[in-house]
């Protein structure tokens, strides 16, 4: 495990999502309300890149012809399949605990802490001014 | 959002060649009007399509996605599978795809209840699929889309492209207005065998009759697990009426129907039929043996068991030599060549799944 800047944090709006490549691997950020989440992109379904999915909400009822819509923004679902993915803990809805997608730990760290280290070189300049998102990967 | 990464070619990584069954390109009204007469083109925009189903400008069940599609598919400005550029980046080359069949739904007429416009849009539709797609891309082969409630018309429309070999099979839809064995099919029938192809049947389609035996149930996941009844359906009506004992060179593919429930089909056919085979006497065998003979199924939408073996056992069932590798591409429920077969089988039941049964079957070169 190491740590890895990955993105200035407005570059990941409230709502978006960010793909990026830590090590070969593809990792998908999402800033839900101001909170950053990662998980593997590959869906553990069939393989589909959830970055490229919907972000959506959870319907849910508790008899038929009762709906209700909640936790808009903290489910992604695959673009293919449509399997349902609770951002917050990479679980999928109707099998959490068979199907699942890796989740990393994420932090937002100032560029005056970074600077110091140790954390992965990255590609961008860090400056001491701005926050980041971090992924512990 | 934003997009980074972009993924290596899969192809690379497989040596197993891959033809892809059910293809699903994508043409407008305006890609067809170069193929159809001023008439016909001055018809649509004055009067319309007419389909038998009520929702004329619309699906008659929403689908989980846009144009039921994977979310991915969408090229810059166009529909899925729209373009072929983007298709072949995105699918034939990502996957390595040795010969794909396409499959167009709509709008291709079928089914519309103007007899003279549903041929004229299979014309047109057949007509695109070759100067847009297969002659342009050497690995894709188009299909004889037939205006099927019409026999006449689409006998003419088969014997229009018999011994062109852009085109692999007729194409018909699954929910015909009746039940697919009825003579009022057979010239079809006869036709594909005269051209020498194959009789593919996509499942979908309306007919105006409501889809099950009790109306016209509420949601779209009932109407996917529908199709399975409507082909059990047609299969059981083809063997029954004696198309295969009148057409023995007949071969039909099921297209996207799924093939878990295929062995109870044909377990329960033969059950009745060693009681009341005097009721059917034109038959000369058991139900089963036609059904194993003449019809051949596309993978997609595979069944997903638990226990895969169970799944291996109904392959054994069906003969490893009728399964046809499809992905439905660009569908919601796209199967990746990759991952969905089950891991276990042996390398030749790959081989004949992926490729070699197709390549028999539609005699790719």
């Amino acid at each position: 495990m190491a740590r890895h800047v990955v993105a200035p944090v407005g570059d990941i709006p409230a709502g978006e999502c960010k793909l990026v490549s830590i090590a070969g691997r593809a990792i998908v950020v999402f800033n839900v309300g101001g909170e950053f989440f990662a998980l593997n992109n590959r869906c553990p379904h069939r393989g589909g890149s959830l970055a490229l999915g919907k972000l959506t909400g959870l319907v849910e009822s508790p008899q038929p012809g009762e709906y209700c819509y909640s936790r808009r923004g903290e489910i992604i679902r695959c673009p293919w399949h449509a399997w349902e993915f609770d951002i917050r803990t990479g679980r999928s809805w109707c099998d959490p605990q068979r199907l699942r997608a890796r989740q990393y730990a994420v932090s937002v760290e100032p560029g005056a802490k970074l600077v110091e280290g140790p954390y992965k070189a990255e590609t961008f300049p860090v400056s001491v001014e701005n926050d980041y998102v971090v992924v512990e990967a | 959002m934003n997009i980074e990464l972009k993924q290596p070619l899969r192809a690379a990584k497989s040596k197993l060649a891959i033809v892809d069954c059910d293809i699903h390109p994508r043409a407008t009204l305006e890609d067809l009007r170069p193929y159809l007469s001023n008439h016909w083109w001055h018809y649509i925009q004055t009067y319309g399509l007419r389909p038998r189903h009520g929702h004329v400008k619309g699906y008659p069940f929403p689908k989980p996605t846009p144009l039921a599609s994977r979310r991915d598919s969408w090229p810059p400005g166009g529909q899925p599978a729209s373009d072929l550029d983007f298709t072949r980046e995105q699918h034939l080359d990502f996957y390595g795809i040795e010969h794909g069949i396409l499959n167009p739904l709509a709008p291709s007429g079928q089914g519309d209840q103007n007899a003279d416009l549903s041929a004229a849009l299979a014309f047109a539709i057949n007509e695109w699929q070759t100067a847009d797609w297969v002659r342009r891309e050497p690995r894709l082969k188009a299909s004889v889309v037939v205006p099927y409630e019409d026999a006449e018309a689409s006998v003419k429309e088969i014997r229009r492209r018999a011994g062109d070999r852009d085109f692999a099979h007729v194409l018909l839809l699954s929910r015909t207005s009746e039940a697919l064995g009825r003579r009022r099919y057979w010239p079809i029938f006869e036709a594909a065998v005269e051209a020498g192809l194959p009789v593919g049947v996509h499942v979908f389609g309306y007919s105006g009759w409501a889809m099950t035996g009790t109306g016209w149930p509420s949601f779209y996941l009932e109407e996917g697990v529908e199709n399975a009844t409507t082909t059990q359906t047609l299969i059981a009506s083809m063997i029954m009426e004696g198309v295969f004992e009148r057409y023995r060179d007949l071969k039909v593919v099921l297209i996207e129907t799924g093939f878990g429930w295929l062995p109870a089909l044909g377990w329960r056919l033969d059950k009745h039929w060693e009681r009341m085979r005097d009721e059917v006497p034109h038959l000369k065998r058991p139900p089963s043996e036609y059904l194993r003979e003449h019809f051949w199924v596309s993978t997609q939408p595979m069944e997903e068991t638990d226990k895969p073996e169970q799944l291996i056992d109904v392959m054994k069932w069906i003969g490893f030599d009728r399964l046809l590798f499809a992905s439905d591409y660009p569908h919601w429920d796209f199967d990746d060549p990759f991952v969905s077969l089950p891991p276990s089988l042996s390398e030749a039941q790959r081989r004949a799944v992926y490729a070699d049964n197709a390549r028999a079957l539609y005699r790719l070169g």
